[in-house]
């Protein structure tokens, strides 16, 4: 037997709505006979009537609606249909959510679900990654699982959590990648993962540019070189311990995202193992992000404005050479 | 065709006619007033009303950090909408409601703390004057993003009926000028979807900030739109207390009732600037000869003196408690501790574990 990153998503849905009477699930489409634009909420309608709803096409009243709902004790979980129609819900996210527990300490314990990044053919409005954008704002905590086994666990988490969480699911990987079966626990929210040992260089990624990272590696391992790939699994918080530790092993630092440029994840890896860890590094840090433009619809731009394992292989070598 | 909570057969969700038969009949000789929360419903005003004084007074001598925003001319209508919450109920007030949120319950000294920055007020320094609550109290502390808070509201509702909680009600204010963001459409439309129990009370002051009405919008009347969110809709004279008292106590009634979300759109002129700041030139001498500029304040004290509701001594009994209250809330607030930079705990979630340590 075998379960998806898709199908986990959705078991970590159907316990927490069996184990916890304050969830429920509040999305486009989510309910009915629909169970969603991905599926990832198939038969939960109907297992849990009354829990699994759909909403308008009103993204800044759907977690409008979740925060009001969280402070008065419940635990939503609200799905986007796709990430990039967040940006619609940015106010109630930064202003509302991110700041109710600083100003009134009053915690708001809402999950809100972003299926996130490029798959092939969906162009600028249904591939972004803005888990960097999210990350920016204080108050927030945004969480970019990379396996099956994180997708379940840090989903559960993410709704026993106190605080607004940003779950960063990747569409690319929710039916490629498969696990043998559910883990009970994962590591605690907050801590990276080394995902391969290495010494030669490390490879900080998260999310589905974990894999990237990881077949890069692969392929460097057949000229002799051991990369060490670090998943950071949340980027908020950062687990800057973990990451330096291994830079301290390897002396050379490599930073990969999906996400723009300017300002992102890899930009913030980069500047704390440069202020904390300076002394570490044996040669200059460097990184691999989609280009600065929107997201490309044709396959052909797209794999070249997304960090392909062969674009990481050429920056990784690049920096060996230094 | 069902009959709706006031007995008569429309139910096409807005009624304007009703804004007439609300309107109190200003005979001279009468033996009581108009309604028989009038004089509570003063009291607030009153309060308000001395407060903000004492507090725009405060912002002139450099007393106040920060803007001053005050409720001037919106009291009648701010007041009918705390007047009828109860507990269990959710409020959440927008920037020029210190009546309706003092009839609800929010202790005066709490709004001296939050302008003058108390580290025992609700904000604790951390957020001002007119962005507090105490949300356990039901009482939603306002972001600055207009509309945003009327689908928190709903929200809040939605949680409270399933955990089974009876008879409660949310209520939320909105100006003319918030009502032209998409947050509230967003957030009326999804009251409707709900059916919870809102009511939401938008009063036009004939501005926002310095933009008048038809730079705002262009419909006839902004409660037409009750119709197309699926809301019942009234309309009143908000500078007119009884009829405040009479259209939006009903709307709360309804809504109780487990009639649909209400809409009441109030007409007044905001009598300030936008905020302290602001000297409000912009106000024409011809728009300040408006009927809908008249003060709710004086009118309401015009009409208790002219029917002999009390007496002069009453009156000035009822002024003079008022501005001890408020001497009272200022003098306590003005000794506690302000929060230090160095002292204040810098993490903004409530998991501190899962604090980021980034500097």
């Amino acid at each position: 037997m075998s379960i998806t990153y898709l199908e986990a998503i959705r078991e970590a849905q159907a316990k927490l709505l069996r184990d916890d009477k304050r969830v429920f699930i509040y999305g486009q489409d989510v309910g009915g006979t629909f169970g969603g634009a991905f599926k990832a909420t198939k038969g939960l309608a109907k297992e849990f009537p009354g829990r699994v709803l759909n909403t308008p096409i009103s993204e800044d009243a759907m977690v409008g609606t979740a925060i009001g709902a969280a402070m008065e004790g419940m635990r939503p979980i609200v799905e986007m249909q796709f990430a990039d129609f967040s940006s619609i819900a940015l106010n109630q996210v930064l202003n509302n959510a991110g700041t109710i527990f600083w100003r009134t300490g009053i915690s708001c314990p809402i999950t809100i679900r972003l299926p996130s990044g490029g798959t092939k053919g969906s162009g600028p409005f249904h591939s972004q990654s803005m888990e960097a954008l999210y990350s920016h704002y204080p108050g927030l905590i945004v969480m970019t699982p990379a396996t099956v086994e994180d997708a379940y666990t840090m989903l559960i988490e993410a709704v026993a959590i106190d605080d607004p969480v940003v779950y960063c699911e990747h569409k690319y990987l929710y039916y490629h990648l498969k696990a043998d079966r559910l883990p009970s626990e994962g590591l605690p929210v907050g801590q990276a993962r080394i995902a391969r040992v290495g010494r030669d260089l490390t490879i900080v990624s998260y999310s589905a540019m974990l894999h990237e990272s990881l077949t890069a590696a692969e392929k460097l391992a057949r000229e002799g070189l051991e990369i060490e790939v670090v998943d950071l699994r949340s980027v908020k918080p950062l687990d800057t311990a973990t990451v330096l530790a291994s830079v301290a092993r390897t002396g050379r630092l490599l930073a990969v995202g999906e996400s723009f440029p300017w300002g992102g994840v890899t930009a913030e890896v980069i500047a704390r193992v440069a202020a904390e860890g300076f002394h570490l590094l044996d040669a200059a840090p460097a990184r691999v992000n989609a280009k600065d433009t929107p997201i490309p619809y044709h396959p052909n731009l797209w794999s070249a404005h997304r960090p392909s394992s062969d674009a990481i292989v050429a920056k990784a070598r690049q920096l060996l050479r230094e | 065709m069902i009959e709706n909570f006031l007995g008569s057969t429309a139910d096409v969700g807005y009624n304007r006619p009703m804004l007439q038969t609300a309107r109190p009949k200003e005979k001279p000789g009468i033996a009581g007033p108009p309604h028989e929360r009038y004089f509570d419903a003063f009291g607030w005003m009153l309060l308000a009303r001395t407060f903000e004084e004492k507090l725009a007074s405060l912002y002139r001598g450099g007393r106040i950090t920060g803007g001053v925003y005050v409720g001037k001319g919106q009291e009648a209508v701010s007041v009918a909408c705390g007047i009828f919450l109860r507990k269990g109920d959710v409020f959440a007030p927008l920037i020029r409601d210190q009546a309706g949120r003092s009839a609800f319950g929010e202790p005066l000294v709490d709004v001296a703390r939050t302008y003058l920055g108390s580290r025992q007020g609700p904000m604790r320094g951390r957020d001002g004057n007119i962005h507090r609550g105490r949300p356990r109290e039901g009482q939603l502390a306002m972001i600055s993003h207009l509309g945003a808070m009327i689908s928190v509201v709903v929200g809040s509702l939605m949680a409270k009926r399933w955990r089974g909680e009876k008879g409660f009600i949310g209520l939320t204010t909105i100006g003319e000028g918030g009502m032209q963001t998409g947050s509230t459409h967003e957030g009326l439309n999804i009251a409707a979807v709900e059916q919870v129990p809102l009511v939401v009370v938008a009063t036009n002051n004939h501005f926002a900030y310095s933009t008048p009405n038809e730079r705002e919008f262009a419909c006839q009347a902004l409660v037409d739109r009750a119709l197309g969110y699926g809301f019942e809709g009234y309309e009143v004279d908000g500078t007119d207390l009884a009829a405040c008292l009479d259209v939006i106590g009903s709307a709360v009634k309804r809504a109780r009732a487990g009639r649909p979300p209400q809409l009441v759109v109030a007409s007044i002129l905001r009598l300030a600037g936008h905020g302290e700041h602001d000297d409000f030139s912009y106000v024409t001498e011809d728009i300040r000869k408006q009927p809908f500029a008249r003060d709710c304040l004086q009118l309401a004290e015009r009409f208790i003196t002219e029917n002999k509701l009390v007496d002069a001594e009453t009156l000035r009994a009822w002024r003079d408690q008022a501005a001890q209250e408020v001497e009272q809330a200022f003098s306590t607030a003005q000794k506690e501790p302000v929060p230090e930079g160095t002292e204040e705990d810098w993490c903004a979630i409530s998991t501190r574990v899962l604090c980021d340590q980034a500097e």
